[in-house]
């Protein structure tokens, strides 16, 4: 059928078959809109879907420009790997959470550091007071991280850090765990996020000024690529920028966006695109629209490979997959009815697989509560294992290809991500856009009147503002205990008064040196670890020569 | 007393950069009409009474999510006494677990307000206040 003959009938559809009917029993609400705001239609054909230039735009799995996943058979082969985010309180208790999730199918790790380590700061600075292994577990010297991951060897698990100011540290201390387990950095394969300008707009754990934390950022790509060949030595993270607020168009706009603002960082230290491109990872969010969310995911993975096709001129393919792991939307669990997070949870994991994520975290009931319990994270990982081994989504490459509303909204969503990456150009770039609060005004924008559309009752959330219940509020809910902040004290003085004083200081020494010239600092860095010196001493140093970001309040 | 002459501090306090909470209470409140000021994050408890009393608020809203409340919600009070400015009321909200709040209100904070609060319980709650007072 030609399209004008197919305009032609659905046109007479529209007015007669569906208008009769509607009339007669009106549709439940006056406009429909995704979980983005974006208007939905009631129908989508072949007029709206670019499906006449398929080998363009689709094309086919592990192939440009990988619209239909970046494998070519996809989880025919391996599945997705079950990465569960965990970690708190002392090294000790979060190593005995890793060990479960691994007897209980997890392929691989993901850790979850508290906020005085992800700033930088030992457990001893008074601003840790409160802080200490709450949301991650505190490491404050290369002993934590021994104790983290006793009986774990590393040469047979991957493990993902999300830790972004201080990431070099911690790979320093991951990297000299593994020497002592005689494991080569070669053969490590993991992930540290060290993506510093999303936690300027959305996360909010920086430490440096822009400028010398993206040198920072180049100087991990720089080693990773020379050291640790299998090591993902940044994940590009839109996560946050979802859990900020934003939409499934911004997040994967401001993230491309980031992971420009990267590649120019590291073309300008003279690095070339090929040489570091593959070794680049993202990570997005999973929301609640699921088909929205899944032409997202398509979206981002051709809009990422025509960007490195065509604006930096790689000639890698794999220079051009953009891989990613996935966690679903921590943002949208409800301390009402936790129960029904298990359901959102798991709509939000198929949308992920769906959309053909590398690896994924599914949330556990009870986050909106406090730290998951042991039987909520088995729930959790129980649906991904569901997803894999049950519902047959797996059996295909991108199964949602082809539906005339996943091609549409994935065309919509690229071409919208690319009007902001064409405004943030002409800004100067991402670090640009981000000093002058544009990037953090349009997340606050949408995040106020996605939080309004709830209060007003046009959005309806289960539990909150519908079918709401009496309940009692949750008791026995894992607490950290205040106490572990003075253990944490005592193992540092007790490294400060067995380790050689003097080697350490020489160290730092050096540390500082390099961070004020022009050589790549995870050398001394990784010195300065080997000495057991602390997380806060190697930060210390480095805020001397950088200095110190203050956020500039934009409300 | 008109809404506009009533001033706010929205404050983060603590290490947690979880913000859009905070965010949100902060414009939805300027949005009535009343007076909001916010902080922006990675505020001590020292800095939220220092700009609470340079700002001679009525009210300060302290958001936390990352579980040191229990640590860092009394010491605003404590610091906002020792000042002389304990007639500025302390409320508070984010991740906290039922069991914390009877120990948080002992400890000098007015309300607490967990996640599925509206703007409407929160005006709610800063009239009654005003009312009492009046």
């Amino acid at each position: 059928m030609d399209q004008a003959e197919l305009k032609k009938q659905k046109e007479r559809w529209s007015q007669t078959t569906l208008k009769a009917f509607v009339s007669k029993s009106p549709e439940r609400q006056a406009k429909f809109l995704t979980a983005s705001s974006e208007a939905v239609e009631p129908l989508y054909t072949p007029l709206d879907a670019g499906s006449d230039e398929y080998c363009l735009n689709q094309g086919f799995p592990g192939q440009y420009p990988f619209t239909r996943g970046i494998y070519p058979n996809m989880y025919r082969g391996r599945l997705w790997t079950m990465r569960q985010y965990a970690g708190f309180g002392t090294a000790q208790q979060s190593n005995e959470r890793y060990k479960y999730l691994l007897a209980n199918g997890q392929t691989g790790l993901s850790v979850a550091f508290d906020l005085p380590t992800q700033i930088g700061y030992d457990s001893s600075h008074s601003l840790a007071e409160g802080e200490v292994g709450k949301v991650g577990v505190a490491i404050d010297s290369l002993f934590d991280m021994e104790i983290l991951f006793g009986g774990i060897p590393l040469d047979q698990v991957s493990t993902s850090m999300t830790i972004n100011a201080p990431a070099g540290v911690l790979l320093a201390m991951y990297l000299a765990v593994a020497l002592k387990q005689s494991v080569p950095c070669t053969e490590l394969r993991g992930t540290i996020q060290n993506d510093i300008l999303k936690e300027y707009v959305a996360r909010g754990t920086y430490i440096f000024p822009p400028k010398p934390s993206m040198r920072l950022i180049v100087d991990t790509l720089a080693f990773c690529t020379r050291e640790m060949p299998k090591w993902n030595p940044i994940s590009i993270s839109g996560y946050h920028i979802r859990e900020a607020g934003s939409t499934a168009v911004q997040e994967v706009a401001f993230t491309l966006a980031d992971g420009i603002a990267y590649c120019h960082a590291a073309e300008k230290a003279g690095m070339d695109i090929d040489a570091f491109a593959p070794q680049l990872s993202f990570f997005f969010n999973a929301h609640n629209d699921l088909l929205e969310e899944v032409a997202k995911f398509r979206a981002a993975r051709r809009l990422w490979a025509r960007i490195m096709k065509e604006k930096f001129r790689a000639k890698d393919p794999r220079s051009m997959m953009l891989r990613f792991h996935t966690q679903t939307a921590g943002s949208t669990l409800t301390a009402q009815q936790a129960d029904n997070n298990i359901v959102r949870v798991a709509i939000q994991a198929l949308a992920a697989v769906l959309g053909g994520t590398q690896s994924l975290h599914t949330n556990s009931r009870d986050e909106a509560l406090a730290l998951p319990t042991e039987k909520s994270v088995q729930i959790a990982l129980r649906t991904q294992q569901l997803i894999a081994h049950e519902s047959g989504v797996t059996n295909t490459c991108d199964p949602l290809a082809g539906s005339y509303y996943v091609e549409t909204m994935t065309d919509r969503i690229e071409q919208e991500a690319q009007a902001y990456l064409d405004r943030i150009e002409d800004m100067g770039g991402m670090v640009e856009a981000i000093e002058a609060g544009f990037v953090q005004k349009e997340i606050q924008g949408s995040a106020y009147r996605y939080q309004k559309s709830i209060e007003d009752g046009s959005r309806i959330i289960v539990g909150v503002n519908k079918f709401q219940l009496k309940e009692e509020a949750p008791r026995d809910l894992l607490k950290v205990d205040p106490a572990l902040r003075q253990i944490q004290i005592n193992k540092i003085q007790q490294i400060k008064t067995t380790r050689d004083n003097a080697r350490v200081g020489a160290a730092l020494d050096r540390l500082e040196q390099t961070a004020k010239g022009v050589e790549n600092v995870m050398p001394s860095i990784v010195d300065a670890v080997k000495e057991y010196a602390t997380l806060g001493e190697i930060c210390d140093v480095l805020r001397r020569v950088f200095g110190e970001y203050r956020q500039q309040v934009i409300f | 007393m008109e809404k506009q002459e009533i001033r706010i501090l929205i404050a983060k306090v603590g290490l947690d950069g979880h913000d859009r909470g905070a965010k949100f209470i902060a414009q939805a409140l300027r949005d009535r009409g009343y007076e909001v000021i916010y902080t922006g994050i990675r505020q001590t408890p020292e800095d939220v009474a220092k700009i609470a009393i340079q700002e001679d608020v009525a009210f300060v809203g302290l958001s936390l999510l990352s579980g040191a409340h229990n640590q860092l919600f009394p010491r605003v009070v404590a610091e906002l006494k020792k000042a002389g400015a304990e007639d500025i009321v302390v409320f508070g909200g984010g991740v906290i677990p039922a069991d914390d709040i009877p120990f948080l209100q002992s400890q000098g904070i007015r309300e607490i307000f967990t996640p599925g609060t509206t703007t409407d319980q929160m005006e709610e709650f800063i009239q009654r206040i005003l009312a009492e007072r009046a």
